[in-house]
């Protein structure tokens, strides 16, 4: 297949199985095969446009020319074909879950759930081919609209409130900051199209450009960095599946991946140097993954912890970005993935846990260990990846992000990374301890259904399997910093 | 033959008018102001083709040659706006059959379809004539019907709203009116073209001075410029649903239109913007008129209102552009000119949809909407997208250029203030969108508009999505409507 035709089935495939789920709305058998062959096939086409990429294919396609020099193209880069494989291979575990989930909820509108699931798998595909800022901006905002009606599927009150808290910061930021800080960009570099090294450079005045990043990272509202994070937890109304993919995965890791694009190919990180302001950046992000943490600390319900520990862990990733050190940068790849597979297995054991034992809050999890060991186990490995103790994906990373802060003499990056290490244990650690060493309180009651327990064991694995053999990511973000010199 | 096409335009709406008029059912008058109505946009875009291929068309009227006779004066602008009126027209009038049915009395129906079509005659005519005092005229033609048209509407208080028009209407009209008197007192001649050359020669006057401030207060009430649009939103939210259809996508169009033409082309940028500063005194009410219009349109309870408001807001756009007086900025003003009447025709068309099946448009009506009337839905899904500026649509296009027009002139805050303008109509587009989609409703049963209804408001929103993605064609004859302002007087 050209690798043209791939791309194109990579943003496409979902939306068509989509559209035949919708089709299917009578029969939910035929419907959920068709759920599961199309994330099976988005992930086999990501997967053949990464090792095309790795065979040094140049894969380029112009979609649209809006108007002359605005155009709707994507073009792979390491870090997007990264992104593309992770989110349409997550989607795979978390298509059975949700079919596991949903029936065992019985919850209303599973066809409406699945499209929408489907149109935001597309639009990440988007965001993470996207060849120029127009694109990703344009696909951006589809996701952010294509989740809404997931994130109050249950309709009641608290989830419209939700919905619209949701809604409302994402919009705000994308269309207050991130687009006027795109137009300012076009307006002094002619051209919105990511290129090695930047556009940037000798076009904006240090001072000013250190506004332009400021605008850039506080309005890619996704990544939540401080004080743009409140949609995220407002977001954990949502059915698990979404909170599982969407918002420990796909939505804020594009935001995250926003950021990493616009410092690399848009400012360059040779000229974000020379940038006196970025200082402050690192300091806003190292706040963030504190603060966020310390409000973890705090947190009873399940959910919406595992969701500060989320704003904690993606600011990880904005800092380690915007340290400029190539090995930093490494790490932040590595972390985009390691986190991507602890948080979904923390997200999916929360949800097996809510199905089989309708828990939700931290202090009802005595026990638990001994009632559900398949959910528990995962749980704490995904715990263990949080907190970044091996053999879990998240020691790499953090290894990586250590040595790049030494490697740029960032020792503000050194002791943040150090004191949150002991804040994630100690979120972490405490649940394990209910649910491993308590006695199990109320009635009996059993695992949650197969497909669900098979995602979440699925990931786990993952998660481990990614300390042993990281290898080819590693390659893949080495030579993002090697597009970057 | 094909040499009167120009006036055939004008004429034949009109002479339809009367016909329609005797006709003794409202079915036949339909059909003819139909059949019309087509003809009309197959004349227009034949102008509109051959201004392109052969340059400007003059028409001297009875053969009398101008300045002496009336000229109908066709160029790559009016040609433009012309079609514009005349594919609204071609659009509205297949919809308005089932809703006129369903919303007038038999008897008064033939009357409905002679005033509609007289509308069209007016609009048609004040584009196409190069006669300040023929443009009186029309101006008064097409004003007349729309009172009339406005107070067709089932609810009482139409007739309130058209009297207020009248009231306002006629002010705008008299002030015009005493304002080219004053023209033709200084120069003697009634000629666009002609009154441009001879202007200059007493441009330091006060009396020109006082006669443009009258033209443009004038002009500034037809196009519903704040703060003189307090006539605009009950009209169109108590006119009858096919003309709250019409008239937003045409009326206030051919007043801007109108505008354009004798600030850049009688007056002259240089005089009007440069010595008189009128260009900051548009700017601001243009920056007012988007931010208070949008602030009410937020408040409304009604989404015909919600709709009116927001027409009044983008009339700001629209003279935003044209204040900056650049290539880009008067690009941009004309295309959100055309623009804008493709969203807000395919917005009314949809409220015109739910006005036929659920009898009233406030909000509590919209509930539900998205399972009672899937396709009603979509299509006002999609023409709002475009309304707030979404790329892949139309209105992304051109507020891009506007964009592009106040950063190329400098104008930082203007930039801000597009974007806080658009997420305002976000804000009162979702609230419409949140409870067609997301407010349970008991009520699930199907009720979609008919095929008849259903066809022209698609038509309008695929052109939303094709005009945001081809933009060729549209920002083409932008750009030479454009030429023809920046050329400015002969």
């Amino acid at each position: 297949m050209s690798p043209q035709l791939l791309m194109l089935s990579c943003l496409c495939l979902p939306l068509v199985g989509g559209g035949m789920l919708l089709l299917a709305h009578r029969r939910p058998r035929l419907r959920e095969l068709i759920l599961v062959l199309t994330a099976a096939l988005s992930f086999t086409s990501a997967l053949a446009l990464l090792l095309q990429f790795r065979e040094g294919n140049l894969l380029r396609l112009d979609l649209l020319t809006l108007l002359p020099g605005l155009d709707l193209m994507f073009e792979i880069e390491p870090l997007g074909a990264l992104f593309a494989v992770l989110a349409s291979g997550l989607w795979l575990p978390t298509s059975l879950y949700a079919i596991g989930y949903l029936r065992a909820r019985k919850e209303e509108h599973q066809t409406r759930f699945h499209f929408w699931f489907c149109v935001a798998i597309s639009a990440t595909m988007g965001i993470a081919m996207a060849g120029n800022l127009l694109t990703l901006f344009v696909f951006y905002e589809v996701l952010t609209l294509s989740t809404y009606p997931l994130v109050t599927h249950i309709g009641n009150r608290g989830a419209v409130r939700g919905g619209r808290v949701y809604l409302g910061v994402l919009l705000a930021t994308s269309i207050g900051l991130l687009l006027p800080a795109m137009l300012w960009t076009l307006h002094v570099a002619g051209t919105l199209q990511f290129t090695a090294g930047g556009i940037l450079e000798g076009k904006l005045a240090p001072a000013l450009a250190g506004l332009l990043l400021l605008m850039f990272v506080l309005g890619v509202g996704k990544a939540a960095v401080m004080p743009m994070h409140r949609w995220l937890p407002a977001a954990m109304v949502a059915p698990t599946p979404v909170s599982a993919l969407l918002h420990a995965v796909a939505v804020v890791k594009a935001g995250v991946f926003t950021i990493t694009k616009v410092v690399v190919y848009i400012f360059g990180t040779g000229f974000l140097g020379t940038v006196p302001a970025q200082r402050y950046l690192v300091y806003l992000a190292g706040f963030t993954v504190i603060a966020a943490s310390v409000v973890a600390l705090r947190q009873d319900n399940i959910k919406r912890l595992l969701a500060y520990s989320t704003i904690s862990q993606l600011s990880y990733i904005v800092m380690a970005t915007l340290a400029l050190a190539p090995l930093a940068l490494t790490g932040a790849g590595l972390h985009m993935v390691a986190h991507a597979f602890g948080k979904i297995t923390l997200f999916f054991a929360a949800g097996a846990i809510y199905v089989a034992a309708h828990r939700t809050q931290v202090s009802e999890l005595d026990g638990m260990g001994r009632r559900m060991p398949w959910t528990m186990a995962a749980f704490a490995i995904g715990a263990l990846t949080m907190i970044g103790v091996p053999p879990s994906a998240g020691f790499v990373s953090k290894w990586f992000i250590i040595a790049g802060a030494y490697q740029a003499d960032l020792y503000f990056v050194l002791a943040v990374i150090v004191l949150s290490t002991a804040l994630n244990a100690f979120y972490m650690l405490p649940i394990l301890h209910r649910a491993f060493f308590r006695a199990p309180e109320g009635r009996a009651h059993g695992e949650a259904p197969w497909p669900m327990r098979v995602a979440l064991v699925s990931t786990a694995a993952a998660s481990v399997l990614m300390f042993f053999f990281h290898a080819p990511i590693l390659a893949l973000t080495r030579s993002l910093t090697g597009a970057a010199p | 033959m094909r040499e009167h096409l120009p006036i055939l335009l004008v004429v034949l709406p009109m002479l339809a008018a009367p016909i329609c008029s005797m006709l003794p059912r409202g079915r036949q008058a339909w059909l003819l102001a139909t059949a019309v109505s087509w003809a009309v946009l197959a004349i227009a875009a034949s102008l509109l083709i051959r201004v392109h291929a052969e340059g400007t068309i003059s028409y001297a009227l009875g053969g009398w040659p101008a300045p002496i006779g009336i000229e109908y004066r066709l160029d790559g602008l009016n040609a433009l706006v012309q079609v514009l009126v005349a594919a609204i027209a071609a659009c509205v009038l297949p919809f308005s059959g089932r809703s006129v049915q369903d919303e007038i009395d038999a008897d008064r129906q033939p009357g409905f379809f002679a005033l509609l079509l007289l509308l069209i005659t007016g609009l048609l005519g004040i584009v196409a004539t190069g006669d300040v005092f023929n443009v009186f005229v029309f101006l008064e033609i097409s004003s007349l019907a729309t009172y009339g048209l406005i107070a067709f509407g089932r609810d009482r208080r139409a007739l309130l709203a058209a009297y207020r028009y009248l009231v306002l209407g006629s002010i705008g009209a008299t002030l015009y009116l005493i304002g080219i008197g004053l023209l033709y007192a200084l120069t003697g001649t009634l000629n666009m073209q002609d009154l441009a050359a001879r202007l200059p020669a007493v441009a330091d006057t006060r009396t020109a001075q006082t006669a443009i401030t009258l033209v443009m207060v004038g002009l500034g009430i037809k196009m519903a410029l704040f703060p003189l649009h307090l006539w605009l939103p009950n009209a169109y939210r108590f006119a009858p649903s096919a003309i709250s259809a019409f008239l937003p996508a045409t009326a206030t169009k051919v007043a801007i239109y109108l505008m354009l033409r004798f600030v850049f082309d009688i007056f002259g940028v240089g005089f009007a913007f440069g010595r008189l500063e009128l260009n900051e005194v548009l700017l601001a009410l243009a920056a007012a008129a988007m931010l208070s219009a949008s602030l009410a349109a937020m408040q409304q309870r009604d989404v015909k209102g919600i709709l009116a408001y927001s027409s009044v807001a983008q009339v700001g756009y629209i003279v935003l552009g044209a204040a900056l007086a650049t290539p880009i900025g008067l690009t941009a003003s004309l295309l959100h000119l055309f623009n804008h009447a493709l969203m807000k025709g395919a917005l009314f068309m949809a409220m015109g949809c739910v006005m036929l099946r659920v009898g009233r448009t406030d909000l509590d009506a919209i509930r539900g909407l998205g399972r009672r009337m899937p396709w009603t839905a979509a299509a006002f899904v999609v023409a709002g997208l475009s309304l707030i500026g979404v790329p892949l649509t139309a209105g992304f296009i051109s507020k891009w250029y506007l964009v592009l027009a106040a950063l190329e002139a400098g104008w930082w805050p203007l930039v801000i203030l597009i974007l806080v303008a658009s997420l305002m109509a976000l804000i009162y587009v979702w609230r419409v969108v949140a409870l067609a989609y997301f407010a349970p409703n008991e009520s699930q049963r199907r009720e979609e508009a008919p095929l008849s209804m259903l066809v022209p408001l698609w038509l309008l929103v695929l052109a939303n999505i094709w005009f945001g993605i081809d933009t060729r064609l549209s920002v083409a004859m932008a750009e030479s409507g454009m030429r023809v302002l920046m050329a400015g007087p002969p």
